[in-house]
């Protein structure tokens, strides 16, 4: 009772300096918060470059002779991986510890195209999924969440959506190029690759509208290799 | 058709064997777990936004800020800390705060603007970021069988989560202006509009936060002008009309206002 009638009687002055007090904090935090995000910002541009670069070589295998020399274009990349791990490591530097959700908005579509990258890459090379380790280490990222800058689950599958985007378009661009193998191959794995993710209890959010357009890759791969079965043009089995 | 056919039942063949079916049973099961993490807390944030409105309400109800109703406030507040925000913490223990922040948030703000209004009947000033992050600190019994000692979880409050609660605050304050006129309470809008000039003052000086922030501003503004209108009507009129007759002209006002909140809400 007496502590309170002392409390109440906190005077005018006191009390506008608590509240200056409160503000000038805030402002402090939030120029630090600022400056952070611009030097976070100002990495991931790198990043998204790097990933565009990367991008841009693998389109050859889009054209007419890309199709027979993918092992040559897949190792092209490899520098451009390198440089993208020392980026991570760069960017992994800047964001504080246990910070890496707040930031998380300013990296995602750059790690989410690293990692659709790398599932192409390692489907071209490998003709089999990347799997989230091999990822993580083609980027430099660490795997769990405790360990480090990681990559988020979200980003990574979002990766292999793109990449069956891209498979699609390979599979009918493989076809003009005459490689009618190509096609039925893919046409496997983007159906394996739907049957996973129809494993997922996916939430109303960004995986789950990507995951929606898995159907339309799956079906214009479909329409491709019924196109060459109806011609004739199938390889035979065993090939 | 026929390949089609086909393609099913090697499906269902190489299933459980298939490489690509194992690694997304193992996503599967990290999604599943993290969206359930997700659901509770966003149950737990709704629970804390219900009773901490409840708490506001029962504090504007009391016309005369007594100290019986302020302890019986801050026995509500208690409560909600222990029954909410505990296992709120606990869920929160191990992981990144800011992952999660989205679920809770709504719930988080609520809370505060309730302590802050609290703080603000008792002693007239700024309950600080520090004071609110203390109370969502809480000493559970380590699980560690090992050492039996105490180990502290909380549950993170960002700075900018806190100016958010802060700035809800001011349209608690105003109604409060205008209520404490009708129980004949003439210091009180002065006061009030004494401390959101400071309050506005403080947030005008920030500057470009975030939109969420803008439009809190905007509303702030209009809560000031409203107290401002309050303190000039009784300046002017408070010698002419008896007091039981201003009551009804400020009813006028805050009901407008009410609906006015209501818009900028949706």
């Amino acid at each position: 009772m007496d502590e309170l009638s002392k409390e109440k009687k906190m005077d005018e002055h006191e009390s506008s300096e608590r509240i200056a007090d409160v503000f000038a904090d805030f402002h402090c935090y939030f120029n630090k918060e600022q400056d952070l995000k611009e030097e976070i910002r100002s990495t991931v541009r790198d990043l998204e470059q790097t990933a565009r670069e990367i991008h841009a070589v693998l389109q050859q295998v889009h054209q007419r002779d890309g199709s027979k020399n993918v092992a040559d274009i897949c190792k092209c990349t490899e520098p451009y991986f390198e440089t993208a791990r020392k980026q991570f490591q760069e960017l992994s530097s800047k964001v504080p510890e246990n910070q890496y959700y707040r930031f998380h908005d300013h990296w995602k579509y750059a790690l989410q195209k690293l990692s659709f990258l790398s599932a192409l890459i390692t489907y071209l090379k490998t003709e089999k999924l990347v799997s989230r380790e091999e990822t993580a280490t083609m980027l430099g990222v660490k795997l769990k969440q405790g360990e480090g800058f990681h990559m988020d689950l979200d980003d990574y599958l979002i990766g292999l959506l793109q990449m069956a985007s891209e498979l699609s378009r390979l599979a009918v661009n493989s076809v003009t190029a005459g490689d009618f193998n190509r096609p039925m191959k893919i046409a496997k794995f983007v159906a394996e690759l739907d049957t996973g993710f129809r494993l997922l209890n996916l939430k109303n959010d960004a995986l789950r509208k990507r995951f929606d357009g898995l159907k339309y890759d799956l079906k214009k791969v479909e329409e491709v290799v019924y196109d060459l079965s109806i011609r004739g043009l199938k390889p035979k089995e065993g090939i | 058709m026929d390949g089609r056919k086909k393609k099913i039942t090697r499906d269902e063949e190489i299933d459980e064997s298939n490489y690509i079916i194992q690694q997304f049973q193992k996503y599967q099961k990290e999604l599943d777990s993290r969206h359930d993490k997700h659901e509770r807390l966003v149950k737990l944030s709704r629970d804390i936004t219900i009773e901490s409105k409840r708490v506001i309400f029962f504090m504007q109800r009391s016309s005369s800020k007594n100290l019986e109703m302020l302890e019986q406030a801050l026995k509500k507040i208690q409560d909600i800390q222990q029954q909410k925000f505990l296992p709120m913490a606990k869920e929160l223990q191990g992981e990144e705060p800011h992952q999660f922040l989205r679920a809770y948030t709504a719930g988080l703000q609520e809370y505060i603007e309730a302590v802050a209004f609290y703080h603000y009947l008792r002693s007239k000033t700024l309950v600080s970021l520090n004071e609110v992050q203390v109370d969502l600190t809480f000493a559970v019994p380590s699980s560690d069988t090992e050492n039996s000692q105490e180990k502290t979880i909380c549950v993170y409050v960002p700075p900018s989560e806190y100016m958010l609660g802060l700035a809800d605050l001011t349209g608690e304050l105003m109604r409060f202006a205008i209520n404490s006129v009708g129980s004949g309470d003439m210091d009180t809008p002065n006061e009030v509009c004494a401390y959101l000039h400071k309050m506005l003052g403080g947030f005008q000086s920030l500057g470009q936060v975030s939109r969420e922030m803008n439009r809190k501003i905007s509303t702030l503004r209009q809560s000031l002008q409203k107290v401002e209108a309050a303190c000039y009507t009784l300046q002017i009129r408070g010698s002419e009309i008896p007091k039981h007759m201003l009551q009804d002209v400020f009813k006028s006002v805050q009901e407008t206002s009410y609906l006015e909140e209501r818009d900028l809400d949706d």
